[in-house]
């Protein structure tokens, strides 16, 4: 018997029970979707997160409050909030302990609601200074950044996300514009450009950005202390100096050693070092349930397989007296197998493929399809059929043709 | 004119459990070529099983079975799958037909397994069941089929292969008079065609049809007489 031959009398037998093997496809076409899906979702929110941290440039220190060294507890007693001032920003930004820093700009955030007539928009307000927009390499679409003046003066100015603008002012353009903020009136004077990076960096395009005293005014903060302090190094070289610097002064300051540091300094390479471990913990976990799920789909045909040489050991039985030697009963069920792990297989990648076109829609989240995954998903479906169907099948192939002719 | 089969003390013992029953218990027996042999005998004396052993369905406990010249007891099951393809058509008391494949499919079977091109195994398999009486039912499935017709499409099974014997347990058991005439039938025109057949059957009418016959009771050949020498076979 040659393989097509095999091969159709596969088919044949896949067709004469359907729903049977319809069900056992669908087992392997969820776990193939759904390892698919997942490992696109790791691999998305990856490049997301690179493509943002990216987006900060690569010679930032971002400086923040609360130690990084995981004796978290501890420290934090002193209020994580409150361990950066704007203070140390401008012991940063004047020091000459501090050469390598080029400029510094501290930034507070809080949350607040932009009105605009009848339009109502909540965001995160930043109090900082001029700085900012260099040190965050952030451009402008429209308008300008507020000036070192208007900083100083507490200016009732403000620059918007472009989200947050076409939020406020749909297809109108913002600048000169006013809106309204606790009660007092802000002027749009500029929009930012949009930071360049999609989904979850809708953050870094929503916000809405005003100088410090303009902050502390509209929330009614007392306080002088700060959430980040941007420091942007004079060249991508002399990053591990300015982070040197930077945290010896600040330890100095605040009177503690670097071991113990109540505040901790990130770089572009760390926040991406830290990120991608988030993310391969996050797709490991997602993968191995989808995996047990591919597993279970697997234990789905062999379970069928082993039903249906049950089923058919009559059959079997009639085969063999015809002729069919054990290789060949055997190889008709591992083909019959391999046949559903592969339809299984192939319905469950274009089912990923297309989940991954329609789930960024619903969720706020890139799905990439990675070809290394869809081969070995599917090389992974065949194998599952191909494996579990040896056991059905070489039991199929070992009964002597009276007993299964005899069976009932 | 050769020994086709040739049996020499065969026993068979079965075992269920702890308990043993010992079905055939020195069985020897010579068929020739183009013979046709009834095996006869009482139910539960071993018919079935010896048949089985015939057809290599199942091997004998003990003693040597030459088919053809080949002693099958030197055999593995590949080989013995192939010496059934090759040399024996059978024919069952249940039919045993594939449900699902029509008529022509079924006869084609054993083709397939033969390793026979497609277009040459329908066309086989289309003139089997011409021979059959049953060239205007190639594509009925069996639920399709009279119990008459559906054993003429399994006799039809048995033939198209063209083998050396033809073992047929029962083939009337499930039939009415006028389908066990035509089987029958059948089975005289494949007689004189040269083809050797040895029927199992219960029923003394059956029996008589055959050149020879063999009376079997409690595993052991009792009997051993020709019912006819028309034919001039069946003298030893
Ligand atoms: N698989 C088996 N296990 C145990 N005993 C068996 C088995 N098959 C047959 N037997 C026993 O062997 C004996 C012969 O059985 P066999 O089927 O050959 O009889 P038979 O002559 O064909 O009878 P019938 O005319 O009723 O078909 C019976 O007593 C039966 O119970
Ligand atoms: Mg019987």
């Amino acid at each position: 018997m040659s393989w097509w031959e095999t091969v159709r009398s596969g088919l044949a037998a896949i067709r004469a029970h359907r729903l049977r093997s319809a069900l056992t496809v669908l087992g392997i076409v969820i776990g193939i979707s759904s390892v698919i899906l997942t490992v696109g979702l790791g691999q998305g929110a990856q490049q997301e997160v690179e493509e943002q941290i990216d987006a900060l440039g690569s010679n930032l220190l971002i400086v923040s409050p609360g130690s990084s060294t995981n004796s978290s507890g501890m420290r934090g007693g002193f209020g994580s909030a409150s361990t950066l001032t704007f203070a140390d920003a401008t012991a940063i930004a004047d020091s000459d302990v501090v050469p390598d820093a080029a400029a510094v700009a501290p930034a507070t955030t809080s949350s607040v609601s932009l009105v605009n007539g009848d339009t109502n928009w909540t965001t995160s307000l930043v109090g900082t200074s001029t700085a900012w927009s260099r040190v965050r390499s952030r451009d402008l679409s429209a308008g300008r950044f507020f000036t070192s003046a208007e900083a100083e003066r507490g200016a009732a100015v403000v620059v918007l996300g472009p989200d947050t603008a076409s939020e406020l002012f749909g297809r109108q353009s913002p600048v000169g514009q006013q809106l309204t903020v606790n009660g007092a009136r802000l002027t749009v004077v500029g929009v930012l450009s949009s930071s360049g990076s999609s989904a979850s960096g809708a953050s870094e395009d929503d916000m809405a950005v005003v100088p410090v005293a303009t902050s502390s005014r509209l929330t009614g903060s007392t306080s002088d202390t700060v959430s980040t302090i941007y420091v942007e190094a004079v060249s991508e070289d002399v990053l591990a100096a300015a982070y040197q610097e930077v945290q010896a002064l600040l330890a100095n300051r605040h009177g503690v050693t670097t071991a113990e540091a109540d505040f901790s300094i990130a770089t572009q390479a760390s926040l991406v070092e830290t990120a991608n471990e988030t993310n391969r913990t996050f797709t490991v976990l997602l993968g191995g349930v989808a995996g047990i799920s591919l597993l279970v789909g697997g234990i789905g045909v062999m379970n069928i397989m082993l039903v249906s040489v049950t089923e058919r050991v009559r059959e079997i039985g009639l085969r063999k007296a015809l002729g069919a030697a054990p290789r060949v009963i055997r190889r008709q069920f591992l083909v019959e197998a391999s046949l559903l792990g592969l339809t299984g297989g192939v319905v469950g990648v274009l089912l990923g493929v297309v989940g991954a076109q329609v789930l960024p829609h619903f969720i706020d989240q890139a799905v990439a399809i990675s070809a290394v995954a869809t081969i070995a998903a599917l090389a992974t479906a065949l194998a599952l059929g191909v494996g579990f169907g040896v056991y059905p099948a070489s039991r199929a192939a070992r009964l002597t043709p009276i007993d299964a002719l005899r069976s009932e | 004119m050769s020994a086709l089969i040739e049996l020499d003390g065969v026993r068979k013992t079965y075992r269920s459990g702890s308990v043993e029953f010992e079905a055939l218990r020195g069985i020897d027996m010579t068929v020739q070529t183009g013979e046709y042999v009834a095996v006869i005998g009482p139910s539960g004396s071993g018919k079935s099983t010896l048949m089985n052993v015939l057809g290599c369905l199942d091997l004998p406990t003990e003693g040597r079975y030459v088919l053809a010249g080949d002693d099958t007891s030197l055999l593995d099951e590949a080989a013995l799958a192939t010496i059934r393809n090759r040399r024996i058509g059978f024919v069952f008391q249940q039919f045993n037909l594939l449900a699902s494949m029509p008529a022509w499919r079924n006869v084609e079977l054993p083709l397939v397994y033969a390793g026979i091109p497609r277009a040459e195994r329908r066309e086989r398999a289309e003139a089997a069941l011409s021979r059959v009486g049953l060239a205007d039912r190639l594509a009925n499935r069996p639920g399709e089929l009279s119990g008459g017709q559906q054993q003429r499409v399994a006799v039809a099974r048995a033939l198209v292969t063209e083998p050396d014997l033809l073992l047929a347990d029962e083939p009337t058991g499930n039939l009415d008079s006028a389908s066990t005439r035509d089987v029958l039938a059948l089975f005289d025109e494949l007689h004189e065609a040269g083809r050797t057949i040895v029927l199992i059957t219960h029923e003394p009418d059956v029996a008589s049809r055959a050149g020879r016959n063999l009376v079997i009771d409690d595993g052991l050949i009792t009997s051993d007489r020709p019912r006819s020498t028309l034919r001039g076979v069946g003298v030893r």
